[in-house]
């Protein structure tokens, strides 16, 4: 029973999302049940794991769950992304030729997903969530299935990710070989030595397949090399499913590569550290260079969020607590400033009207000026620049990498957040300098402008008193 | 704790500028010209109540904000930043006033921008912590980048994103700079980076660093080409906050973080300083001679006037080997004193090309000629500024160029020949740009239908020529209370670390 009650939040979120499938069958395909009632499990799954906040970190079902509070923050921030992301989807999917009722219902397996990954202990459910989650995106992709772009993405991303799955579950099984474990503390007490002895064989067989785990831990993330399918899926997938996989599932595969990495490899850090090092300087370069070229806006955020992997990775290649913390808070703040930023892009777009070129954004500022100042912040934020919250993302983290030693990627972050600066600042210089394009009226629902707006302000206010989340990001690595 | 007087300066003008936002454009320019009063009255006790007899930080606030990463909100002033902050107060009622009827295109979101630009910059004056100096510090950018884009001139997309990434990528530099010394010292607190013993070949990059940021701000040459373009394309008020406040910002940043954090690499390089304040002073002086646009004219003009400062920091390095701490601090005095009657002038300077440009709709110096017939006010005051610019004794011009030749003469002949050159120089360049375009005779038809200043405009120069005035024939109204602050830092840069 107690293995249980650790998991009630999920085993909520699994029936209550089972029962939203049911229901979606009887439903019309015009009517919002299927909305409200996701939502509704939502939130209620979200209070439940507000609860488990500050418990004592419990596992369960013999290692392979753990409850504590790096899972609780992340899996709460997890599900108020998600109910942003399902508030600002709604009318996009309502007035497209995408099946509503699976939206939102993948949606929600989506979200189970990553609850699991976020507490997987234990190999099998680390791939389980991630196969959970990653088979829904597929579908989500693909929702759109009159659109051969689209249809083309979903290809494109069910094949490489496959691939990807493939790889991290051979380093899974490399792993095995040489610990005789998949529980991930065991496998960590093993690899240190206090159980038996690793002979040298033995070490050198985990360390082959850490290698593949990391391949596969990159590919999710959206790490240079592992990143091509990123802009294309980015661009082809319909817009709402964009903001879904660039937002969320970002904190998930941040809790995957903690719990994998730190939690069960962590005596092979200085294997793993250059690598995640090569990784992190890369996605830097990469990300921000490519970005600046990009006329659709989509493929501009899409070599956006390789570049703030770049940034997270930074954090967790000094290997010390303070840098994993000031990762989550990375992965967390990202997450919702893309979250504003794409919620924006939504309200923008209309039926038979992508907003997805960046001289669609043109001239908002006389449009919609509400829009306009939180895309405004959002782009701020993203570029680092105080008072906007990103700016406190990148001190922490370029203050851990400092601290162990890795100043020479903290000045290579630092250049290419400048020129990342770029084309951020052409975001605003299109919204409030240009003249617009488009006359017709921008005028979104009016819980979807409240919320855009405290969304905005969230940014802003947090970079004010980023200490509330901070707090939280400390304690889970305390 | 007693009254936070320097928290109510901050965000006196931050909230105002958003209430401004929100209220939209109907009562802006009223709440705008309240709330920079009622700014500038806020401020004038850190003047009054000021004891100018210590050298310690005064008007103390400290508050732990992010204990977790030991980042404090803590403020305070000394001699050498509070007269910067009353300059910062004092612009701001000048941009309303200069601001009042001439913005038409959305004046809530201008007078705002500026309004909350005010906090920023008084926040920089005041910040005691480096990460606090280094949020408003970057802050500043959004709102000015904001400015000059929306409000500016023909190539205003270019002239503010040049700008932007210009400072942006010097600062990030001094923000690898200040994570380094936390961690080596433990606290971001300035003061205590300040006696932070640090080694030699860490002082140099922190001084690079450094270097990277203020240089770019103030601007020294060579990284000075944003300034042209940036002064040029923003509005009149934009080009006069840039100049008389933004700028010093560098200058503050050398008297605060790098002298005294790297005094020794400041020792070591400061030839390689001097040497690039004198090619700004003399090189920047005829590139000044040689433009036809008036606003572009006197943004050269302002680089060889921070030249001026630049030379007064470093020229220290050398009085302190020869052992003379007098003429250190008269050095070091007259950069202060220059970077406020600087601030005044530069103001004043773009103001009166702002007066002209609204009535023509130009700045070419060829459009222009034989303005005293019809405006002979204006001219008067376009006139004395320009002297003033030239550095006229008995104007603020002359007091701070004047303590740094002098202080260059105890050095070296030809280090304050150079720099005296300026009074040639200046002298040359502010005046036959006054001649082309005041005197003589009418020059086309669009001068002859000119009228003369309104009230408003009066008092808008007048405010400035008063203060030119006052510090011009009394400099101790600002020098009295930086003396003790100096003479606290000439101890401190004389000790070498290592």
């Amino acid at each position: 029973m107690d293995n249980l009650q650790i998991a009630t939040p999920e085993i909520f979120l699994l029936a209550a999302t089972c029962a939203v499938l049911v229901v979606g069958l009887f439903t019309q395909a015009k009517s919002n049940t299927v909305y409200w009632l996701s939502q509704l499990t939502l939130v209620i799954t979200l209070i439940m794991s507000l609860t488990q906040i500050g418990d004592d970190a419990t596992t369960g079902f013999s290692g392979a769950y753990t409850v504590d509070s790096l899972s609780a923050s992340l899996k709460s921030w997890v599900l108020i992304i998600a109910i942003g992301i399902f508030l600002y989807s709604r009318d996009y999917v309502g007035s497209r030729k995408i099946a509503r009722s699976e939206y939102f219902v993948l949606g929600l397996f989506a979200v189970s997903g990553m609850m699991i990954m976020v507490s997987a202990t234990h190999m099998l459910t680390v791939y389980l969530g991630l196969e959970l989650l990653a088979l829904s995106q597929y579908a989500m992709v693909a929702l759109h299935r009159d659109n051969s772009e689209a249809s083309e993405a979903a290809m494109k991303y069910f094949v490489l990710g496959a691939l990807a799955s493939g790889m991290l579950l051979y380093g899974m099984s490399m792993i095995y070989g040489a610990t005789g474990s998949l529980n991930l503390n065991v496998i960590g007490d093993i690899l240190a030595g206090n159980s038996e002895s690793m002979s040298a064989e033995r070490t050198i067989g985990a360390r082959f397949g850490l290698t593949f785990l990391i391949v596969g831990i990159a590919f999710k993330l959206g790490a240079v090399p592992f990143h091509m399918w990123v802009p294309d899926v980015y661009e082809g997938a319909p817009t709402s499913v964009t903001m879904f996989i660039s937002t969320a599932p970002k904190i998930a595969a941040f809790a995957m590569l903690i719990r994998l990495l730190v939690g069960g490899l962590e005596t092979l850090h200085a294997d793993w550290q250059q690598m995640l090092a090569i990784m992190a300087a890369l996605s830097m370069v990469v990300g921000n260079l490519i970005a600046i070229a990009q006329t659709n806006i989509k493929r501009m955020l899409a070599y956006s969020t390789i570049s703030h992997v770049g940034f997270l990775l930074m954090g967790i290649v000094g290997t010390t607590a303070e840098g994993y913390s000031a990762s989550m808070f990375y992965a967390i703040t990202y997450a919702f400033t893309t979250l504003a930023a794409f919620g924006v892009l939504l309200a923008v777009s209309r039926e038979g009207f992508e907003a997805d070129q960046l001289s669609d954004l043109a001239g908002l500022g006389k449009r919609n000026v509400l829009l306009a100042t939180v895309m405004m912040l959002a782009m701020i934020s993203l570029a680092g620049v105080p008072p906007a919250v990103g700016f406190y993302a990148k001190l922490s983290v370029l203050q851990a990498a400092v601290g162990a030693g890795f100043t020479w990627l903290a000045i290579l972050g630092v250049i290419m957040s400048v020129i990342g600066a770029f084309y951020y600042l052409r975001i605003i210089k299109l919204m409030f300098f240009d003249d617009p394009t488009d006359t017709a009226e921008v005028r979104p629902a009016g819980d979807v402008s409240a919320v855009l707006a405290i969304n905005g302000a969230a940014v802003l206010a947090l970079g004010i008193a980023p200490g509330i989340i901070m707090s939280a990001c400390i304690a889970a690595f305390g | 704790m007693s009254f936070p007087l320097l928290s109510l300066t901050i965000w006196l003008p931050i909230l105002a500028g958003f209430l401004i936002i929100a209220l939209g454009d109907g009562p802006a320019r009223k709440i705008a010209a309240a709330a920079s009063v009622l700014t500038l009255l806020v401020s004038l006790p850190l003047y009054f109540g000021f004891d100018p007899s210590t050298s310690a930080m005064q008007f103390r606030e400290s508050i732990a904000w992010l204990p977790g990463f030991d980042i404090n909100y803590e403020l305070g002033v000394d001699g050498i930043s509070m007269p910067l902050i009353i300059l910062t107060t004092l612009i701001n009622v000048i941009v309303v006033i200069s601001a009042w009827e001439v913005i038409k295109d959305r004046p809530a979101m201008y007078l705002g921008a500026f309004s909350i630009m005010t906090g920023l910059m008084i926040g920089v004056f005041s910040a005691l912590d480096a990460i606090l100096f280094y949020i408003f510090f970057e802050a500043t950018l959004i709102p000015m980048f904001l400015i000059i884009g929306i409000w500016g001139g023909p190539r205003r997309v270019y002239a503010t994103i040049k700008f932007f990434l210009y400072t942006f990528l010097g600062s990030v530099f001094m923000l690898i700079a200040l994570i380094y010394m936390y961690r080596e010292g433990g606290t971001f607190n300035i003061l205590g980076m300040h006696t932070l013993e640090l080694g030699k070949d860490q002082q140099f990059w922190i001084f690079l660093a450094f270097l990277a940021a203020f240089a770019v701000k103030i601007p020294m040459w060579p990284v000075h080409t944003w300034l042209p373009d940036a002064h040029v394309e923003a509005p009149t008020a934009g080009s006069a906050v840039l100049a008389a406040i933004m700028l010093k910002m560098g200058g503050y940043g050398f008297l605060r973080f790098s002298l005294p954090i790297t005094p020794d690499a400041s020792a070591r390089l400061d030839m390689f300083m001097i040497a690039i304040s004198l090619v700004a002073v003399v090189y920047i002086g005829f590139v000044a001679l040689a433009q036809r646009d008036m606003k572009k004219l006197i943004a050269y003009s302002s680089i060889s006037h921070m030249g001026f400062v630049t030379l007064g920091i470093f020229i220290a390095f050398r009085l302190i080997a020869k052992g003379d701490d007098a003429g250190v601090a008269l050095g070091l005095e007259g950069a202060i004193i220059q970077m406020v009657s600087h601030g005044f002038i530069s103001a004043a300077m773009f103001l009166c090309v702002g007066v002209m440009y609204d009535r023509i709709h130009s700045r070419e110096i060829a459009d222009y000629g034989g303005v005293i017939n019809t405006m002979p006010i204006f001219a008067a005051f376009m006139v004395f500024f320009a002297m003033a610019n030239a550095g006229l004794p008995g104007t603020s011009g002359f007091v701070g160029e004047f303590m740094v030749i002098l202080a260059s003469f105890k050095t070296n002949f030809w280090i304050a020949f150079l720099a005296a050159s300026t009074l040639i120089l200046g002298a040359a360049y502010t005046l036959w740009m006054v001649k082309r375009v005041i005197m003589g005779p009418i020059g086309n038809d669009k001068v002859a239908a000119l009228t003369d200043i309104n009230p408003r405009e009066f008092w808008m120069l007048a405010i400035l020529a008063i203060f030119v005035l006052l510090i011009g024939v009394w400099p101790n109204v600002i020098g009295s209370v930086m003396h003790a602050s100096i003479e606290n830092l000439v101890q401190h840069i004389s000790t070498p670390k290592y």
